[in-house]
C-alpha cells in the first residue's frame, strides 16, 4: 500500500501539486487520471522518488520516504517496477540485456538463473523468443511489453506505469491494460497507472483519482463514475459523445433495475 | 552581464555537484568494468584512425613550413627536425588532438547522455536505485584519462614520422639532419608536460559534454543545442587550461 499525504510541489513559483492526499491499495490497479497539464506525471514521479516534494509525506507500507536513509530508500527502489511513457529501454542493449539489467545489477543470480527468469517474464508478457533483438527491431506494443517485463523481473511490490497506452492502437492498448491487471493480481502489487485514456479507465481501473490543476478533484471506482455528479469528473469523462451516450444507457439500465 | 556571470557561476556549481555524484564507488564493479571497456572502444579506439591521419599530415605540414622559412644557408638544417619535434610534442599532439577529440567525442557524449535523458533512460536508472551519474559518466572519465595518453603518444610518433616523410619526399631535409634535429635538446620533462596536459584535457573532454548531456531538458532540438554547447565549452576550457598549465609547468 502506498499512502500520500498533502503532497505539494512547485517549479519556479508555479504550484503544480497543491496538496494531494490518497491511499493506493495493494493488489489493485489504482488509476490517476486527468487532462494534460493536470499534474499527473509530476505526481507519479514524486511518488516514485524522482522528484522531491516541497511538502507532504509518502509512505510505502508504513515506511515514510523522507525519514529513510539512502540505503533504505535504495531498498524500496528495488521493490519498484516502472513502465515509462516512452518505455525507456536502453537502445544499445538487446531485449535480454534490458530485461536482465536489474537482476545483473542487484542480485547474485547465476547467468543461467538470469536467462531463465528473463525467459519466464517474456513469456508472461507474451513475447517469447525475442531475447536477442534490439528494442528498435520491435513494434511499439512489443517495446511496451519488454518495458513491462523489465518492470516485473525483480518481483516488484509497487508497479508504476506512466501513460502505458500512449501511441498504441486500441487493440494493443487493451492487451497492455489486461497485462497490467493480470500482473497486478499475479504479483499482488500496488499498481499506479497514469492515464487519460477512458478505455483503460473503464477496462482495468479499480480505484480512480482525478487530478485537476494540481488538486485531487474526485476519487472513486469505475462504476461510481457513471453516477457521480462531480462537475470536474463529468467535464473530463463525458466530454466525448460516446461516453455521454454510455452514461445515458447505464442510467436507463439502472433505473429499469 | 551580471545575469550572465550569475548563470555561469550557477552552471559551474552544478558541474561540480555532478562531479561529486560521479566520484562515488560503483554499485556493481563487474558492470562498471564492462562499461569501461565499452567506453574504451567508443571514445578511445574509434578515434585512433582520425587522430593518426591528422597527426601524420600535421607533422608533414610543420616540416614543410619550417623548411621553407629556414632557407638561410647559415641555419643548420637539423633545426627543421628540432622545430617539428618541439611543435608536435609540446603543442600539436596534446592540444590540437584534444580540440579535435572535443569535437568528435564531446558531441558523441553529450548527444548520447542527452538522448538518454529525454527518453527517460536516466530516470529508469534513478528509479532502480542506480546512481546514474556514476554509472554513465565515471567509465567515460576513466576511459578517457587512461586511453588518451597512449593516443597522444601515438600522435606524437606519427607527427614526427609524418614530418620525416614529408621532409625526405620533398627533399627539404635529409634523414640524417632530421634525426639529428629530433634528438637535439631532448628534455624528458617536455613529455611529462604534454602527458599532464593530456590527462587534464581528457578529463575535460569526458566531463563537460557529460554535464551538458545530463541536464538536457526538452527534445531533439535541445539535445542538438547541448551537443554544440558541449563542444564549444570543452574547446574553450582546453584552450584556457592549456595556457594555465603552460604557465605553471614551463615558465
Amino acid at each position: 500500500m502506498i499512502e500520500v499525504k498533502n503532497i505539494k510541489k512547485s517549479f519556479g513559483g508555479h504550484e503544480v501539486l497543491k496538496g494531494i492526499s490518497a491511499v493506493f491499495e495493494k493488489g489493485k490497479v489504482n488509476m490517476i487520471i486527468g487532462q494534460s497539464g493536470s499534474g499527473k506525471t509530476v505526481f507519479l514521479k514524486t511518488i516514485m522518488g524522482l522528484i522531491e516534494p516541497d511538502e507532504g509525506e509518502i509512505s510505502f507500507d508504513g515506511r515514510i520516504w523522507h525519514l529513510l536513509d539512502e540505503k533504505e530508500k535504495a531498498a524500496i527502489r528495488r521493490e519498484m517496477g516502472v513502465v515509462f511513457q516512452g518505455n525507456a529501454l536502453f537502445d544499445s542493449l538487446t531485449v535480454e540485456e534490458n530485461v536482465s539489467f536489474p537482476l545483473r545489477m542487484f542480485t547474485n543470480k547465476s547467468p543461467k538463473e538470469i536467462k531463465e527468469r528473463v525467459a519466464e517474464v517474456l513469456e508472461q508478457v507474451g513475447l517469447p523468443g525475442v531475447q536477442h533483438k534490439l528494442p528498435a527491431e520491435l513494434s511499439g506494443g512489443q517495446q511496451k511489453r519488454v518495458a513491462i517485463a523489465r518492470a516485473i523481473v525483480m518481483y516488484p511490490k509497487y508497479l508504476f506505469a506512466d501513460e502505458p497506452n500512449s501511441g498504441l492502437d486500441p487493440k494493443t492498448a487493451i492487451r497492455i491494460d489486461d497485462l497490467l491487471l493480470d500482473l497486478t493480481k499475479k504479483y499482488d502489487t500496488t499498481t499506479l497507472v497514469n492515464t487519460h485514456d477512458m478505455n483503460s479507465i473503464m477496462e482495468i481501473g479499480e480505484k480512480i483519482i482525478l487530478l485537476k490543476d494540481g488538486y485531487k478533484a474526485w476519487e472513486g471506482t469505475k462504476d461510481e463514475i457513471f453516477i457521480s455528479d462531480n462537475p470536474d469528473l463529468n467535464d473530463f469523462v463525458f466530454s466525448s459523445e460516446l461516453f455521454r451516450k454510455m452514461k445515458e444507457l447505464y442510467l436507463k439500465y439502472e433505473l429499469k433495475k | 552581464m551580471i545575469k550572465l556571470i550569475l548563470h555561469f557561476l550557477e552552471q559551474t556549481g552544478k558541474y561540480f555537484l555532478l562531479l561529486k555524484k560521479v566520484f562515488t564507488k560503483p554499485q556493481n564493479m563487474k558492470i562498471f568494468w564492462e562499461n569501461y571497456v565499452r567506453e574504451l572502444d567508443d571514445i578511445g579506439l574509434k578515434t585512433v584512425g582520425l587522430i593518426s591521419f591528422i597527426s601524420f599530415f600535421i607533422g608533414g605540414v610543420v616540416v614543410i613550413q619550417t623548411a621553407l622559412n629556414l632557407d638561410n644557408p647559415l641555419i643548420d638544417p637539423s633545426l627543421i627536425g628540432f622545430a617539428a619535434k618541439q611543435s608536435v610534442v609540446l603543442e600539436f599532439s596534446p592540444t590540437l588532438s584534444a580540440v579535435i577529440l572535443a569535437g568528435i567525442v564531446g558531441s558523441y557524449i553529450a548527444s548520447t547522455i542527452g538522448t538518454m535523458r529525454i527518453t527517460e533512460q536516466i530516470d529508469a536508472l534513478d528509479v532502480m536505485g542506480i546512481n546514474s551519474a556514476n554509472f554513465l559518466i565515471l567509465p567515460k572519465i576513466l576511459a578517457a584519462v587512461t586511453f588518451y595518453p597512449f593516443l597522444i603518444a601515438l600522435s606524437m610518433f606519427l607527427g614526427v614520422f609524418g614530418g620525416w616523410v614529408a621532409g625526405v619526399v620533398t627533399d627539404l631535409v635529409s634523414t640524417e639532419d632530421y634525426l639529428e634535429g629530433i634528438r637535439m635538446g631532448f628534455d624528458p620533462f617536455h613529455f611529462t608536460y604534454s602527458f599532464i596536459k593530456t590527462v587534464v584535457f581528457a578529463f575535460l573532454i569526458a566531463t563537460i559534454p557529460s554535464f551538458f548531456g545530463y541536464y538536457v531538458q526538452g527534445g531533439a532540438l535541445e539535445v542538438g543545442r547541448a551537443s554544440t554547447k558541449a563542444v564549444i565549452w570543452t574547446s574553450v576550457m582546453i584552450v584556457f587550461w592549456n595556457y594555465v598549465l603552460t604557465q605553471l609547468l614551463l615558465s
